[in-house]
């Protein structure tokens, strides 16, 4: 459990609207360089789900929103234990086969996206993966990166940002009281 | 309390699940909450119906009682949590030779195992277990004696909250042989803990404990008068071994006084579920009819098993202080 | 190191015997294993050994009624030679034995082994009672005028049960034709079933077999009957409910010849002791309720019940290390014998005299035996006792082989520091002197 000392307004919604609008423009650009006619949107809980509806929207996709848990495929388990209060993983369109853009709210350490990985592949074998962060920090602890970014801010290393929703959305900047367990 | 202790971690986290005794409200919903979580992993398309949250560890099953039905749930939950499974019936090897309990024991630690999920004979047998086995293990309760039966009470819980949401009004009868039965003991205490409004036994005399009413439930020895106004009725499982032992005359009087039958349903209320934790005897609990029909969540309760298991296994491993971790990966 | 021929004065104490009605500053001068004088020393004795017994109690040495010395048959639960040291360390000069034992005590040869083994630590007497049947099958007679003879307190079937009323008729009548007193631990088996606490709110709570309290007060009104039938002497060992001691209350006023002693430990502990399944307090009879207690701390302050006993039963640790119902029976209880009776007194419930009354004379008078008491020329039995001394038992410093006791870590007030057998002193606090 990291401990907030302090909580700072960082961004308020209209700011961040104006991000995902940044994102959605990447996006459509980033599809269209792959050769992607059709592709499906699956959210990580909780911020990347707020962010993703939003970018669902403004991309008019064809599939529903797929919501993704991945408290089942963290690796720090053993280490945390288990959260109870679990919104179960839903994705409710054929992953196989499929390109697939994966959205989240903040891009830290990259375990976050491995463990979304692992468990979209238990859903089947997507043709390709597209990941989508609204902030994304330095201090990556795996080789994840992100093809669309809304934002890369300054921000000092024991800072750290959390998306507040899902209305208003807000961004807000707490500051650690010592290094704990990396977030994103 | 003991239990209190026992099952506990010094930060209050779920190390041993031997009893609904000595566990609050609060940990009793998370384990719901947490099963609820899993009962989704069977459906949305999954092609993987896994996930590897005990991916590494080793559940072993130590069966003293033979018991096909709840060992091979423990394993698929196990399992579906990409843990691996040891199958121990030790009824048929090692104590029957005369090897102690405790010797059993030593022999399967020194198998580098992280839980173990134990059914016994002897009321207390799971309390045994945890208080001697080595400190990183936890040790799950699948029945000990006529004592506890924890995840059985847990699986029954989530049902009923399936179907009624809100457990404080509730008024719920529990029907047959109370006595013996480590089922109603849990069912009881976690109804209780859970706050209804009101637990009814319901059994001949010769089938109900010394001062029933002890347990925190009202005493009916007439099932006409216990199931009426009820909004959930339990059926319990009743044992030839009582007919032998003078307790009974026969399953053909059982079924005539405490026999569940439509018209009889009657008199609870209209959206009554009629509960029973398996295997059922049609004919001496209850007629076909009722096993099978609308009010009847007994397949349910089974799907319920695998993710109440799942639950209380993850929430168990997830839980030790650092200082009882055995080597983590990196 | 004490002989026999060793002439001791005890002197400073204070000096209680029930039997006598004695509770006074009085010294106390043994001579030749024998008590010479009470009170003022004789005319030109100077003994070799003076016992300061400033601020202490000076009691006769305990009989303890019920002690399994587990030996010949059971000795990794303990032997005579452990047990006897233990019992000297305690106070007690005086045991007596069960037959249920490997051989059992069936023949006077076994009773001669024992008695020679006893002999060989000499740190306190073993008496024996005899078996009631033959290898305490239940069915058969044994041999117990023979016994007799060989000197048995007394015949018992230890607790195990006797084919049917019939053959218990047959013993009783059997037993009384020679005199002989017939110790019976009261309980209906099939009552009993497989219950291994007393069938209460515990049991239904914990879901272990209940042992009810008519498996014991059935067994009771049926031996009650029997020994007004028959004339025979009956002693009811470790009575646990209070309907057996209304029942036995009732049957003595009608002039029925009958004793009854209770266990140190069912004075203190009741059914909730055993709650987080401690198999420390898997004992049989169990303990029973809070009420039931009650009753046996009265009939013990009032006489109604004569003689507070140990039931000692060492075990190896193993014998406990099993889920509840799988667990051995039994306490090791020879050191708790005369603390539990302290705190009683302690705890109001009777006071000192009669509480030794209940270890020395009480236990003497059901036996027949010519101890428990200090008049002079009797064998000189004495427990000094220090009534004030705070102590806290320790299972790992006991010195019987058995540490199975629920009392480990209790506190108590009163300590023995010296114990006298036949004029010897087997133990000695003071000296940190202890007989080998």
């Amino acid at each position: 459990m990291v401990e907030q000392v302090t909580q700072t307004a960082f961004m308020q919604e209209n700011a961040i609207l104006d991000l995902i609008d940044g994102m959605a423009s990447q996006l459509k650009r980033q599809l269209q360089q792959n050769g992607i006619s059709e592709a499906a949107m699956i959210g990580i809980h909780t911020g990347g789900v707020w962010i993703a509806e939003k970018l669902h929207e403004k991309l008019q996709l064809a599939e529903p929103l797929g919501t993704l848990n991945i408290s089942f495929y963290r690796d720090d388990f053993s280490r945390i234990g288990i959260n109870p209060k679990v919104h179960p993983s839903n994705i409710p369109f054929e992953v196989e086969d499929k390109h697939i853009i994966l959205v989240d709210d903040v891009l830290q350490t990259g375990r976050t996206i491995r463990a979304a990985m692992n468990e979209i592949f238990d859903f089947g074998r997507p043709a390709s993966i597209i990941y989508a962060t609204l902030i994304e920090k330095d201090g990556r602890e795996l080789p994840i990166q992100a093809s669309v970014v809304g934002l890369k801010p300054m921000l000092k290393q024991n800072d750290y940002l959390t998306l507040k929703g899902p209305s208003p959305l807000s961004l807000v900047i707490g500051r650690k009281l010592s290094g704990g367990d990396s977030e994103a | 309390m003991m239990y209190r202790d026992h099952q506990l971690t010094e930060d209050g986290k779920l190390k041993h699940f031997l009893s609904i005794e000595g566990l609050n409200k609060t940990l009793l919903t998370e384990i719901l909450d947490l099963a609820e979580s899993f009962t989704s992993l069977a459906d949305h398309g999954r092609a993987v119906k896994k996930v590897p949250l005990l991916r590494g560890k080793t559940i072993t099953n130590l069966f003293f009682e033979n018991s096909t039905r709840t060992r091979t749930t423990f394993e698929l939950a196990a399992k579906r949590l990409s843990a691996d499974v040891l199958n121990l019936n030790i009824s048929t090897s090692a104590t029957s030779k005369g090897e102690s309990l405790l010797d059993t024991l030593r022999n399967l630690e020194a198998m580098h195992c992280d839980m173990f999920v134990v059914r016994h004979a002897s009321s207390g047998a799971a309390h045994f277990i945890a208080n001697h086995c080595a400190p990183h293990i936890s040790v799950i309760n699948a029945g000990d004696g006529s004592h506890s039966h924890p995840t059985q009470a847990m699986l029954d819980m989530l049902t009923i909250r399936q179907h009624k949401s809100d457990f404080t009004p509730l008024r719920v009868a529990i029907v047959g042989d109370i006595l013996h039965s480590r089922v109603a003991r849990s069912q009881i205490l976690a109804l209780n803990t859970l706050g209804v409004t009101e637990v009814r036994v319901i059994a001949p005399r010769t089938l109900l404990p010394y001062d029933a009413r002890s347990l925190g439930v009202h005493v009916f020895t007439d099932l006409h008068e216990g199931i009426e106004d009820v909004d959930v009725i339990i059926m319990l499982r009743l044992q030839k071994e009582r007919m032998t032992g003078a307790l009974l005359p026969s399953e053909h009087e059982y079924f005539n006084l405490y026999g569940l039958t439509e018209d009889k349903l009657h008199l609870a209320k209209p959206d009554v579920i009629v509960m029973h934790p398996g295997p059922i005897n049609r004919g001496v609990e209850m007629d076909s009819a009722v096993a099978d029909g609308k009010h009847s969540v007994i397949l349910e309760q089974v799907s319920n098993g695998i993710a109440i298991r799942m639950a209380v296994m993850s929430i168990c491993l997830g839980s030790r202080p650092e200082h009882q971790r055995r080597e983590e990966t990196a | 190191m004490s002989s026999t021929n060793q002439s001791i004065s005890i002197i400073n104490g204070r000096l209680i015997d029930p039997a006598n009605q004695i509770d006074d500053m009085l010294d106390l001068h043994i001579s030749q294993g024998h008590i010479l004088a009470i009170g003022e020393k004789p005319s030109g004795f100077e003994a070799e050994k003076l016992i300061d017994a400033t601020g202490r109690i000076i009691c006769p040495g305990l009989i303890d009624l019920s002690a399994r010395l587990r030996e010949p048959g059971f000795e990794p639960k303990g032997t005579i030679a452990s047990e006897t040291r233990a019992a000297a360390y305690s106070g007690i000069t005086t045991l007596v034995t069960l037959p249920d034992t490997n051989p059992v005590i069936d023949t006077p040869a076994v009773m001669e082994l024992i008695r020679r083994r006893a002999k060989q630590s000499a740190h306190a007497r073993v008496l024996c009672l005899g078996a009631l049947t033959k290898n305490l099958n239940g069915k058969e007679l044994s041999e117990m005028a023979a016994l007799q003879n060989a000197g048995c307190v007394a015949v018992t079937n230890a607790g195990k049960p006797l084919g049917n009323t019939l053959i218990e008729r047959r013993a009783l009548e059997y037993a009384s034709t020679f005199g002989i007193k017939v110790f019976i631990k009261p309980e209906d088996r099939h009552l009993r079933n497989d219950g291994c606490v007393h069938e209460g709110i515990i049991s239904s709570r914990l879901g272990l077999p209940g042992y009810p309290e008519a498996a014991e007060t059935v067994a009771v009104a049926r031996d009650i009957a029997l020994a007004e039938a028959t004339g025979a002497h009956i002693h009811f060992q470790c009575i646990s409910t209070a309907k057996s001691v209304n029942k036995i209350n009732r049957a003595c006023h009608d002039g029925i010849n009958l004793t009854v002693d209770v266990a140190a430990h069912q004075l203190h502990l009741t059914e909730m002791d055993a709650d987080d399944f401690n198999t420390l307090c898997h004992v049989d009879p169990p303990f029973r309720t809070l009420r039931d207690r009650e009753a046996l701390r009265q009939a013990v302050a009032t006489g109604s019940i004569q003689a507070i006993c140990s039931d000692h039963q060492p075990h190896e640790p193993d014998a406990k290390d099993h889920p509840f119902p799988d667990s051995e029976t039994g306490i090791s209880a020879l050191e708790t014998l005369l603390p539990l009776t302290l705190k009683l007194v302690d705890e109001k419930v009777l006071d000192l005299p009669t509480a030794i009354a209940r270890l020395t004379i009480g236990p003497a008078t059901i036996a027949n035996l010519p101890f428990g008491r200090l008049d002079q020329g009797r064998t000189a039995d004495v427990c000094i006792f220090d009534p004030d001394s705070h102590w806290q038992l320790n299972a790992n410093e006991m010195i019987s082989h058995g540490r199975n006791t629920p009392f480990a870590n209790w506190e108590f007030r009163g300590k023995v520091t010296q114990t006298l057998f036949e004029g010897r002193i087997t133990y000695d606090l003071d000296t940190q002197h202890e007989r080998q």
